[in-house]
């Protein structure tokens, strides 16, 4: 069901990769400002993209799931949204230690950016315990895509937000001109966002792939059972 | 703050791969490790129908 069209996948996303750390160290010129230090920005930043993404993806997929009350598509919002809290951790740490380089701090807290993501990662925190804590499978899928609905809106909203705060310390570099950064910087960063985009959906495949073959065996294991029973 | 030197820089820089390649590679193996499970308990199943 998941597995149709993993192994290109996966494949790209490898290359992908290779490409954008090559770019990264080999050809994106040092910073005028912030020298080598700036190379952890092809992380960061594409990886706070992939996973703000991840969860508003996880929300219209709940959307979904709640529209049509397949729960495959609860599933797969539930995997978005694990992976991106995934990133999301991946961004807090990434970030904290770009902080430290540039700024002498691992963590502040007037940074109207860094605060607003910590939020965002708290706020899915409570995704896992909201879900496990609801045994019935169709009251678990329906109230987890009702959460996935309201936070996934409040991702842009909360992104908005920020842009629209008046105090600016963190480096805007994505700007409404197109950006601030020279060719070669700019190219070097779409190849590390295009890695990071297919490295989430390879995960995102990956993990749907495992979780359908659990379900399947789980399945099989029951009827077997049954039929078992039925025979005794 | 003015740039770091390169030396020093460097272990900020690398700090930041080696975390996303962390848990890149935990990511795989624990999702990997479900998948070989599944794959073992298949064939037992398999096995102990053919009995």
């Amino acid at each position: 069901m998941y597995s149709k069209g993993f192994k290109p996948l996966a494949a790209a996303t490898v290359v992908a990769l290779a490409t954008a750390m090559a770019l990264v160290f080999f050809y994106a010129p040092l910073d005028a400002d912030q020298g080598f230090v700036q190379k952890i920005f092809y992380v960061h930043v594409p990886m706070a993209i992939a996973s703000l993404c991840g969860f508003v993806a996880g929300g219209i997929m709940a959307i979904r799931h709640l529209r049509s009350g397949d729960s495959s598509w609860d599933m797969r919002s539930y995997v978005a949204i694990h992976i991106s809290i995934i990133l999301g951790v991946g961004v807090l740490a990434t970030g904290a230690i770009w902080a430290k380089a540039s700024w002498g701090h691992w963590w502040v807290w007037d940074e109207p950016v860094l605060v607003s993501f910590l939020v965002v990662v708290l706020l899915y925190c409570v995704y896992y315990p909201l879900r496990f804590s609801i045994e019935d499978r169709e009251r678990q899928a329906r109230y987890s895509s009702v959460f996935a609905i309201a936070a996934g809106a409040f991702v842009p909203l909360n992104f908005a937000a920020v842009r629209m705060a008046e105090a600016y310390t963190h480096p805007r570099v994505l700007s409404q001109t197109g950006g601030n950064l020279p060719g070669e910087m700019r190219l070097t960063f779409l190849v590390s966002l295009l890695a990071m985009a297919l490295l989430f959906v390879t995960l995102w495949k990956l993990e749907l792939i495992s979780k359908n073959a659990s379900m399947q065996l789980k399945r099989l294991k029951r009827r077997l059972a049954e039929r078992e029973a039925v025979a005794a | 703050m003015p740039a770091l030197p390169l030396d020093e820089a460097g272990k900020y820089v690398a700090g930041a791969y080696v975390v996303f390649v962390t848990l890149l590679v935990v990511y795989v193996a624990i999702i990997g490790s479900k998948i070989a499970r599944i794959e073992r308990e298949l064939t037992d199943l398999t096995s102990e129908d053919d009995k």
